[in-house]
């Protein structure tokens, strides 16, 4: 009877306990970013913010260069992930829909590629960006990361191509269409929802790179705001309210998305990762 | 995959369209007419830009590395612009330098330490995850999906503030539990301490893809196999190691060998928490050849260490795609 009722106790009473563990750093800094500083650093924690402020946030987004970052962040990240996703486009309808000699290979590379290690890819980067004179500049950041978006994408939109039943193309050509004209009218509309989740993605890997905009970008007007917050500390000292603030200005954009695609984040990730 | 097992157990129906199906392709494409020559070089150019943009953008900084480990390139020489070969020296040089070695092996327990946690835990929290009642379900899930969510740079920002020396939830809870000695405990002083507040960083954020996923796994289990367990007098232990575990197998080895890979070249959470320090303790390859290469400027020497590291992660990557084009063989 005991034994039985901790039986049907158990599963949730940890759910709960892991529950709070995952999700308190994220509450804790959003808790503290609204916190006055009065209550960060007391003795003993103020586990709910009660004296809501906004203070730590203006602090953050009139600290120097923020809105330039803000741009920087933004262009170099959208402007990457329609670059990828044109060029996927392409590629994944020929990967999909035709059979052809080396196509396995190709796939196969795509996947590779998925793997590359950027982080230590970045000494050369450098010396290849050093030497076209391109130091300090947004071309190369959003070259790269077009280039650290693509494979993903190709591979995922391959998936998205795929699924849309050829007998509508082929009913539409039949009707008259070209190829081309079928892809455009019948296909992308239905791709619509699979461009949207791979474009997120995309829009995540680009928004949190750090390496390379470490070692590129030395000029404090053409950086991006991941490397913007972690020099945000050493900026503000021990300001833990403006530097929560900051991160929680940067990390909410990420973590709307991210909800908003979780449940194709689980597939979209397996298709992309796992199974390629 | 739920696909697959769908068309082999549902007999009747799926048979019949696939059967009906083929029919009409081979019928279209005479109908489109494509003269051959034109149709057979389509493909490839609908892959040129993404090829192109591979090569370019990938293969030459792979190739350029390469070239750069066999050069000595130091800030004289960077200045200059002058290209000085010296063969091997770079290799002999990180080869024969105990520090190196040192960085390796703690490269190689780093990234055991966080593959064991993430896995063994990401586990367990996937098996919760299949128990749990619908609301609880949602509710660990909103968890898993923040933690997930959170993007490194903000994370690693956030553990600064939670093991702070000074007004640090972290450093409060452990005195009030009777912990006195850590009330104003340095975390990032020291190399043990520096790397568990890092490997603690990593597993939070990376168990929520192997549990999430590892669920999502469970869910295509056909029910059938349990019943036929049951039948056969399989208690609950017996029927999770000769149905459940059987199933989950070729998913764990796969996601083991990607987190490997993952933690192996992790790069900004130790980079952003302490620079790789106290005292350059905490580097690991990654880190090392940043801090030897750019930071010290000897970019051949760092060249040479990611060239090294990049062989590593390269047998690790084509064992991993080995074991995932065994599994899809049929669906590439």
């Amino acid at each position: 009877m005991n034994r039985s009722l901790i039986g049907r106790i158990w599963p949730g009473a940890t759910a709960v306990v892991l529950f709070v563990g995952f999700a308190f750093p994220v509450y804790w800094m959003f808790a503290t970013a609204l916190k006055p500083t009065g209550d960060i650093i007391s003795e003993n924690p103020v586990w709910f913010p009660t004296n809501v402020t906004l203070g730590h946030f203006e602090k953050a987004i009139h600290a120097d260069h923020f809105w330039t970052l803000v741009v920087n962040s933004v262009t170099v990240t959208v402007l990457s992930v329609v670059f990828s996703l044109v060029i996927a486009l392409f590629a994944a309808f020929a990967l999909a829909r035709m059979r052809f000699r080396g196509r396995r290979g190709l796939i196969v590379t795509f996947m590779l590629a998925q793997m590359a290690p950027w982080e230590v890819l970045i000494i050369a980067i450098y010396m290849i960006v050093r030497d076209n004179d391109m130091l300090d500049s947004l071309v190369p950041l959003t070259v790269f990361y077009t280039m650290m978006v693509l494979p993903l994408t190709v591979l995922t939109l391959r998936g998205y191509v795929a699924a849309v039943p050829k007998d509508l193309e082929e009913a539409a050509m039949v009707d008259g269409c070209t190829r081309t004209q079928a892809f455009v009218r019948v296909i992308f509309p239905l791709l619509a929802p699979g461009l949207m989740a791979t474009s997120l993605f995309g829009f995540i890997t680009a928004w949190n790179e750090f390496p390379l905009v470490l070692i590129l970008n030395k000029d404090v007007e053409k950086q991006t705001l991941p490397l913007w917050l972690s020099q945000f500390q050493t900026a503000f000292g021990d300001d833990w309210g403006a530097t929560m603030a900051a991160s929680s200005l940067f990390a909410l954009p990420i973590l709307i998305l991210f909800v908003f695609l979780q449940r194709k984040a689980v597939s979209g990730l397996t298709d992309g990762a796992v199974k390629g | 995959m739920s696909v697959q097992t769908q068309g082999t157990d549902t007999a009747g129906e799926p048979a019949v369209r696939k059967a009906r199906i083929p029919g009409v392709p081979r019928g279209a494409d005479h109908a489109t007419g494509s003269p051959s020559r034109r149709g057979a070089a389509a493909p490839y150019l609908l892959l040129l830009p993404a090829l192109l943009a591979t090569v370019v953008l990938l293969g030459w900084p792979l190739v350029k590395n390469g070239m750069l480990s066999f050069q000595n390139l130091n800030p004289r020489q960077l200045i200059q612009h002058l290209t000085e070969w010296n063969g091997v020296g770079n290799y002999r040089q990180v080869l024969s330098e105990p520090e190196f070695w040192h960085v390796v092996e703690r490269t190689v327990f780093f990234t055991a330490a966080n593959v064991v946690l993430i896995m063994v835990l990401g586990t367990l929290i996937g098996l919760l995850l299949a128990r749990l009642g619908k609301r609880m379900r949602l509710l660990l899930m909103v968890g898993l999906v923040l933690a997930w969510a959170m993007p490194p740079i903000a994370a690693t920002t956030v553990y600064q503030w939670l093991f702070a020396q000074r007004f640090g939830v972290v450093n409060w809870t452990l005195d009030k539990l009777g912990w006195h000695s850590m009330a104003d405990h340095n975390w990032l002083g020291s190399q043990f301490s520096t790397f568990s507040v890092v490997v603690l960083l990593i597993v939070w954020q990376s168990i929520p893809f192997v549990a999430i996923n590892l669920y999502a796994a469970t869910t295509t289990i056909p029910k059938e196999l349990y019943e036929a367990a049951s039948l056969d007098g399989a208690g609950a232990r017996q029927s999770f190691t000769s149905v459940t575990l059987p199933f989950l197998r070729p998913f764990l080895y796969a996601t083991t060998f990607l987190e490997v890979i993952w933690v192996f070249k992790a790069f900004t959470q130790i980079f952003a928490i302490n620079q790789g320090g106290p005292d350059r303790l905490t580097e690991t390859l990654p880190i090392y050849a940043f801090v030897e290469g750019v930071g010290n400027q000897h970019f051949g020497v760092g060249a040479a260490i990611s060239f090294l590291t990049i062989l590593v992660l390269l047998v690790i990557t084509s064992y991993y795609l080995r074991m995932v084009l065994k599994q899809e063989e049929d669906e590439l």
